[in-house]
């Protein structure tokens, strides 16, 4: 007997070294699997933050400009239409050969006034015209830089490059140089980014645009998915009795919550543009077809957070003599409000994020105006992303990782007020 | 009157008739609610939805209709030669009419700016007309819900009616989103296989949708087999699972074994971080950061990697869809009883031998339901794919060369100009018909095994 288990003992003792050992891998592994999710995330964030961050400052000019009376005529008699149509850009050139007298030849005056972003004549032109009263003096204006300035006094041209290969030739660097000692060219805080619609040029190209259509979008969406979602959800819990019919829409809503979205777009295409003949790149469609999509997972956060409110709640109302609907909509509903709640808002943030469906209803168009209604042409932000991710300039690489950064900066909002809410309001029953 | 302004007016109204209707109420018991068989709020709101119902139905219906009876009767005012119109011509003068209408250009036609202005009139008229109709139904409806108010009228039991239909209509939704998508897709898919054999479509190697713009053209009759596009799918996913699900899963047996409750309070949301980022930032990512750096690597080996090749989209793909199985993995880990665990222990097994022969077996239909679904996941994603994989339809396995995906090409074939006739844009369609029809049956299977599975241990 003592012989047999001694064996036995020894069998085990023997393995036992080889067994830790695997133990020992099994769990590295796990802890190598975590950390290359976690360790992928942050490579994603260094990234895109390394990226994004510098294109919230952009290098300006700073110019004595004469606003001279000749070009822009004399205050009184200006009409402020006349005012608009001025030529504001002969008075940066005109500033700018005055800094650099030596410059002489056509070809060196053009290069000249391209230090200066094309976009700085619409500077100018609002300040004038806000300001009848500079006309005529000399002012000290700063002015948007143009976007291969920008890059080289950022970093991301390369001085030492043979002239041919870089953008910008060792006269021009004569020149920035020159401004840059004279303290006339600095970086300073880019309040177009934050303010102006898209642009063909890197420095004047803003997500105020996208930003509104996205919201204008988001609006549709949250007006259409979340009554009607939390209806659905509230019929589906508490009222459909049992048939197949339920069962058919029950099935149905856990396939739409994963079909693709882009399948969605499709819809959006076929349905609401081609058949009802809604206008293209309109932010109420892309709301439409968010809300769609969104539609599932409102309802299936809904029917949970129904779910978990005890059947007592109901059963004391309808003990007090209460409809069925009185009981849900002034117990039930209340109580499951906040998981409710918090269901929509992530829903909300995943069609903020969603991209594809908006490309096949045509929210891709270039569009500069800001939109001021549902039925304007606009882009949404994740949109403004692919697009700006797909333009060859090396200045909107900066543009679209700081465009992510403010996509992900709403999102963070939106997923911390969601977390906000289930803990405040969350009951434990 | 604007649509805008005449659903104020109809709120205002139906509003107006909620404080009458309960007013009346009252009255009729002499301010008594207890004589009312239902609270005197129901009668009001019985009340406003006489007011308001029939007339948003009639307002739904003019608008639904107006713009295809407005353009009827100006179609039939027009001379004789554009009634003998085929439907292709028709459509364009149609657009043309409307074009002109809504003043964007003007035409050469003295009929269409003829027709044009009457069809501006008319439009004007039938606003009008629409306006006053729903407010004429508006006040009757208000003036009979207000009157048919008897102190023992069950209005409760009638407002609940209501109530419940409103909810079984928002609840149909989903279902009507289905076929509205299946029909949408379906037609369009239809038309195509009209001109190109779906026996092409399905088995044929070579697509390149470029399609003739005039007849005698050459060499761009253009050729619709799908086969590489589905190669190329089916290789991206390939690569994007074999980096999900054991990260995926290895994660979720560490943070649900393992971990120690600190770590898995930070791991976990962190995880799920990924979940919840844009696909369009990890498309932007694979294309800036990702691709350059395997390209770069590559050239270091020896081995030439193209700039949009499979193995980039394919790898940051992957790692958007590790959350999705570590948390559903996750969940069904947390399902197997403690006593199965609790068995092995007593047996002498390690820990890590009884997570792979006592808790894997027993959540494997669990994990493989999860497996599917990120597979249909990944299948179906497109901004990855759109920006950091290829357009060239190459039918390749090779990781390292560039492929294009069914959804690459839907976005390609339908962002900027179409015209809705060419096999082209129709294409796109029987793509997306495809892809609805691979996912949906990846994602019956799934819920399937997931929901059977949960109901062998609840």
């Amino acid at each position: 007997m003592s012989d047999k288990s001694n064996k036995t003992i020894d069998i085990v003792h023997a393995g036992l070294a080889r067994r830790h050992r695997k133990e020992r891998w099994f769990r590295r592994m796990g802890v190598a699997a975590l950390s290359v999710g976690i360790l992928f995330l942050l490579f994603l964030f260094v990234t895109i933050f390394g990226n994004g961050w510098s294109a919230f400052q952009h290098a300006q000019v700073r110019l004595q400009i004469e606003l001279s009376t000749s070009v822009l005529g004399s205050p009184e008699t200006t009409s402020n239409d006349e005012l608009r149509r001025a030529d504001y850009g002969r008075l940066i050139r005109d500033a700018l050969l005055d800094y650099f007298p030596e410059v002489d030849s056509r070809r060196e005056r053009r290069a000249v006034s391209g230090l200066v972003s094309s976009g700085a004549v619409y500077q100018l032109r609002d300040m004038v015209v806000s300001r009848p009263q500079l006309i005529g003096e000399v002012i000290d204006v700063w002015l948007v830089a143009d976007d291969e300035v920008d890059m080289l006094v950022k970093g991301y041209i390369d001085r030492t490059l043979d002239e041919s290969e870089r953008r910008i030739s060792n006269e021009e660097l004569g020149w920035i140089d020159k401004l840059v000692a004279d303290g006339r060219l600095d970086l300073r805080l880019n309040r177009t980014f934050l303010v102006s619609g898209d642009s063909r040029d890197p420095e004047m190209a803003g997500i105020l645009g996208a930003a509104t259509g996205s919201l204008l979008a988001l609006v549709v969406t949250m007006v259409l998915a979340f009554p009607i979602g939390v209806a659905a959800a509230v019929y589906l819990e508490e009222f459909a009795p049992r048939s197949r019919l339920t069962d058919l829409i029950e099935v149905n809503i856990n396939n739409l919550a994963a079909v693709p979205s882009i399948v969605f777009g499709l819809l959006g295409l076929a349905v609401l543009i081609n058949f009802v003949g809604m206008p293209r790149s309109a932010p109420v469609v892309g709301g439409v077809v968010l809300a769609l999509m969104t539609l599932p997972t409102i309802i299936i956060a809904s029917r949970a957070s129904l779910q978990s409110v005890p059947p007592s709640i109901r059963e004391a109302a309808l003990g007090m003599g209460a409809s069925r609907t009185q009981a849900v909509t002034h117990h039930v509903l209340p109580l499951a409000m906040p998981g409710v709640l918090t269901g929509a808002i992530l829903g909300m943030a995943r069609a903020l994020g969603e991209t594809a469906p908006l490309l096949m209803i045509g929210m891709v168009a270039f569009v500069v105006d800001i939109p001021g209604g549902f039925s304007d042409p606009s882009t949404a932000l994740p949109v403004q992303i692919f697009l700006w991710a797909d333009s060859p300039e090396r200045a909107f690489v900066e543009k679209t990782s700081a465009a992510i950064m403010v996509l992900l900066v709403f999102l963070l909002l939106m997923n911390l007020l969601a977390v906000y809410l289930r803990r405040k309001f969350e009951r434990r029953w | 009157m604007q649509t805008g302004t005449l659903l104020i007016v109809l709120a205002t109204l139906a509003a107006l008739t909620y404080v009458g209707g309960r007013a009346r109420a009252l009255a009729l018991v002499a301010g008594n609610p207890r004589q009312l068989y239902s609270l005197p709020v129901h009668y009001g709101v019985l009340a406003a939805l006489w007011a308001s119902l029939p007339a948003v139905a009639l307002l739904l219906g003019w608008t639904g209709l107006e713009d295809r009876i407005v353009m009827g009767k100006v179609w039939t005012e027009l001379p004789a030669q554009y009634q003998a119109m085929t439907s292709d011509e028709r459509d364009l003068a149609r657009a043309e009419l409307l074009n002109v209408a809504a003043g964007v250009a003007p035409s050469s036609d003295p009929a269409i700016t003829d027709g044009a202005a009457r069809l501006v009139e008319m439009k004007a008229r039938s606003k009008q007309l629409r306006g006053l109709l729903a407010l004429a139904v508006g006040l009757l409806g208000a003036a009979i819900g207000i009157m048919v108010l008897r102190p023992n009228l069950s209005a409760r039991t009638r407002v609940e009616t209501v109530f419940r239909f409103f909810l079984m209509a928002c609840a149909s939704i989903a279902i009507l989103t289905t076929v509205g998508i299946v029909l949408s897709v379906l037609f369009e898919a239809l038309r195509f296989f009209q001109s190109v054999p779906i026996t092409e479509f399905l088995f044929g190697l070579e697509w390149s949708p470029q399609t003739a713009i005039r007849a005698d053209q050459v060499g761009s009759s253009g050729s619709f087999g799908a086969v590489p596009l589905f190669v190329g799918t089916l290789l991206i996913s390939l690569i994007a699972m074999l980096v999900a699900v054991p990260i995926g899963l290895m994660s979720a047996i560490y943070l649900s074994e393992y971990a120690a409750p600190g770590v898995r309070s930070v791991a976990k949301p962190l995880l799920e971080v990924l979940a919840g980022i844009p696909t369009v930032v990890y498309g932007f990512f694979a294309a800036l950061t990702v691709a350059p750096m395997l390209r770069e690597w590559g050239s270091v080996l020896g081995l030439d990697v193209a700039s949009e090749s499979a193995l980039a989209a394919g790898l940051v793909m992957g790692v958007m869809i590790i959350p999705f199985i570590s948390s559903l993995s996750d969940d069904v880990i947390n399902a197997v009883p403690q006593a199965m665990r609790d068995g092995a222990f007593a047996l002498g097994a390690t820990q890590s031998e009884t997570v792979r022969n006592v808790v894997i077996p027993a959540a494997l239909p669990g994990i493989v339901g999860g497996v599917l679904l990120g597979m249909s996941r990944a299948v179906g994603e497109t901004m990855i794919v759109v920006m950091a994989a290829g357009l060239a339809a190459n039918l390749t396995l090779n990781p390292l060369e560039s492929v294009t995906t069914i959804t690459v090409q839907i976005v390609t074939l339908l962002v900027g100009d179409q015209e809705f006739d060419s096999p082209k844009t129709l294409a796109a369609f029987a793509l997306g018909l495809m892809l609805f029809v691979v996912t949906l049956i990846l994602n019956i299977i799934a819920l399937r095994i997931v929901r059977r599975y949960r109901e062998i241990y609840e």
